[in-house]
């Protein structure tokens, strides 16, 4: 029935189809995981989009793009930091507020790169490793950032399993208050997480805007943080998890399309409802177990902090 | 969710300047435009903001414009609409298929404002309804794709299987079929207006497959920018010009041109004289443009798709003309015989050749 679908093709496709909410939705874990609750992701994605387009537009470069996605990324996220870390907003309403802030600006600053197209981004050059059968196209042939991403998700799980700083991040995720007793500083170590998670969401924009678009249009994120938020849920705030979330859901889309333009006889709506049924068949998997479920999101998720309290 | 899509709209539409402002004759006119993408999208919704922005400079400060984009259609739709009618406009464009219920439930509840809903098929005393035959334009895709395919193959990604695309995906693949009897027409449904990421995985999809021409229902540049990264793949630039693609793959478009129609509805309705009409214009009347066909394209094919597209300008050609069979091989057009508009807007079939289902 798949016969005309070549499988290495859609493992390589879904790996770059999957790469931006992958990002985004690490990002948004190390944040969770200190405690709080950003929902600006889709707005910083779609900053860093524009950010990282004009900066690789401007320099040639699309590693400098990648470096102003980040900082962009950062730097939108730091507001946020400003108003429910130092101000004590409500942590919901600032993070819609920033998604629709981000919309807005991003649309301002992007008037004048509408139609640009920007330097390609040259993909890793393994040798001959690359001509390995199967391994080769299917793994070996992407652009860095593919193996950026996957680097990053072994990176924050090594740093919350094993490091000092990331038990620290972990307990003051947990309990802010017990943290704070202890003598670590709240609000910096938070503000470095909101800080992380917005070049992380910045990152997985640009690779949107210079890699798997590649373009400026406005509105060009269409959802995908909204998408990175519900993979953090989705992996309960296991770093492995999201890669695998972030694959599955990228590898549904990829495959009904690919379905589509193979003309294999399934009905298109079931086609693409696949990814959020599935994403639901996952939930209702791993939450059965509602003890350990519970227990791993963070205690002190979305709660204000103050040293006075 | 609500607070969300109130904050969004509130910021982008500009629209909390007037509260409830008395009618008085010497008022300017408000027209208001709600769009389904956002205006920089370069297509769709791009063309409707031309067309918006023709009116204010056509009628200066005898209209005031505001406007809605990226509204989702369904009943956040029903809200926006709502919201505009009350703050004083008298005249409603909604610009996608999907605000035709939103359209009529709210029209119900204004008597005194003017909708005009384009891309639907329902009216009532203060509902127009407008469109445009892009499948006119289609006709002339089709044939460049027709005669420009190596590997037979072209592909299609559509939005949502309605009419009028089911119109541009019956068009094109007539007149491909009629320039070179070999070709197949892939179709992917991308149930999306407005989703660059999405649109460029469907055209990687087709590309995957072996499609040497894409054509898109959808309403960003991103199927053409995945179509560059393979030489030898072409496309079309679909709603606008999209010529920062050109010469190739970009080989030509077809362009909404909605000004002329948006002046003529304006000044109907400050001479009075605006009533629920249904306007259905195509080449011959401005509606639809072809954008310049490249030098990507052999002389000959450019010559052919400018002959065909000048016929259908003077009406002497129509792009559904008998004989023609549906999908299933039944008659539905015997020889010399022009589909009538009524079963053009409701087209729900695909014409004989076409492989694959329509979604239902």
């Amino acid at each position: 029935m798949m016969g005309s679908i070549d499988p290495i093709l859609l493992i390589a496709s879904l790996m770059v189809a999957s790469t931006p909410i992958l990002l985004a939705a690490i990002g948004e874990l190390v944040v969770e995981k200190a405690g709080v609750l950003n929902l600006g992701v889709e707005g910083m994605m779609i900053v860093g989009a524009i950010a990282g387009f004009a900066a690789a537009v401007e320099s040639g470069s699309p590693l400098l793009g990648f470096v102003g996605a980040a900082v962009a990324g950062a730097a939108l996220s730091l507001i946020f930091a400003f108003l429910t870390q130092v101000l004590l907003s409500n942590q919901v309403a600032t993070g819609l507020a920033l998604t629709l802030f981000g919309i807005g600006f991003s649309a301002l600053i992007g008037q004048g790169y509408t139609g640009v197209r920007p330097p390609p981004t040259p993909k890793m050059d393994f040798g001959p490793l690359s001509d390995i059968p199967v391994i080769g196209p299917m793994l070996l042939r992407h652009d860095p950032m593919v193996y950026v991403s996957i680097l990053i998700i072994a990176a924050v799980w090594a740093f919350l399993k094993f490091t000092r700083a990331g038990l620290v991040l972990r307990a003051v995720g947990e309990s802010h208050d017990a943290a704070h007793a202890l003598g670590y500083k709240v609000v910096r170590l938070r503000v470095l997480a909101i800080a992380f998670g917005g070049a992380c969401a910045g990152l997985g924009g640009a690779y949107l805007s210079l890699v798997r678009v590649p373009q400026w249009t406005e509105g060009m994120t269409a959802g995908a943080g909204w998408i990175a938020l519900a993979i953090v849920v989705f992996a309960s705030w296991r770093p492995w998890r999201v890669l695998a979330g972030a694959y599955l859901f990228g590898g549904v889309t990829v495959l009904q399309l690919n379905l589509q333009a193979a003309g294999v006889a399934i009905p298109v709506q079931y086609l693409s409802m696949a990814p959020y049924v599935m994403t639901i068949l996952v939930l209702v998997l791993i939450s059965a177990d509602r003890r350990r479920a519970a227990q791993n999101a963070p205690a002190s998720l979305g709660r204000v902090f103050h040293a006075s309290s | 969710m609500q607070r969300r899509t109130l904050l969004k709209s509130g910021a982008a539409a500009l629209v909390a300047v007037s509260l409830a402002s008395p009618a008085l004759a010497q008022d300017p006119l408000k027209v208001g435009f709600i769009y389904v993408g956002p205006i920089g999208d370069l297509g769709w919704s791009y063309q409707h903001d031309q067309g918006r922005l023709a009116v204010e400079k056509e009628f200066g400060d005898k209209v005031e414009t505001v406007y809605l984009e990226s509204v989702p259609e369904g009943a956040d739709a029903e809200r926006a609409l709502t919201q505009m009618a009350m703050q004083g406009a008298d005249l409603i464009f909604t610009t996608s298929f999907g605000y035709m219920d939103p359209t009529i439930n709210v029209a119900a509840k204004f008597p005194d404002v003017k909708f005009e809903h384009a891309t639907g098929y329902k009216r009532a005393d203060n509902v127009a309804t407008y469109n445009a035959r892009f499948y006119e334009g289609r006709a002339v895709m089709g044939t460049i794709a027709g005669r420009m395919t190596k590997s037979n193959k072209i592909g299609y990604i559509g939005s949502f299987p309605i009419p009028e695309v089911i119109q541009g995906i019956n068009s094109t693949y007539i007149h491909a079929k009629k320039v070179n009897p070999d070709v197949e027409i892939s179709v992917v449904w991308a149930y999306t207006w407005f989703d660059p990421a999405k649109e460029a995985d469907a055209a990687k999809a087709l590309i995957e497959q072996g499609v040497d021409v894409i054509l898109a229902h959808t309403d960003s540049t991103a199927p053409l920018a995945e179509a560059a990264k393979t030489p030898g793949v072409i496309g079309f630039g679909q709603a606008s010009d999209m010529l920062d693609f050109a010469p190739s793959p970009r080989v030509s478009s077809i362009i909404d041109n909605w000004a002329p129609y948006y002046i003529e509805r304006v000044q109907a309705a400050l001479d009075g004289t605006w009533t629920a009409t249904d306007t259905w214009g195509g080449i011959g009347e401005g509606e639809v443009g072809i954008g310049e066909i490249t030098d990507a394209v052999p002389a000959e094919v450019k010559a052919e798709a400018e002959a065909l597209a000048a016929s259908i300008a003077d009406k002497s050609y129509h792009p559904f003309t008998g004989p023609l069979n549906k999908q299933d091989g039944s008659v539905w057009l015997a020889e010399g015989e022009v589909a009538d508009d009524g079963t053009l807007a409701g087209l729900n079939f695909y014409v004989e050749g076409i492989k694959g289902d329509i979604p239902q």
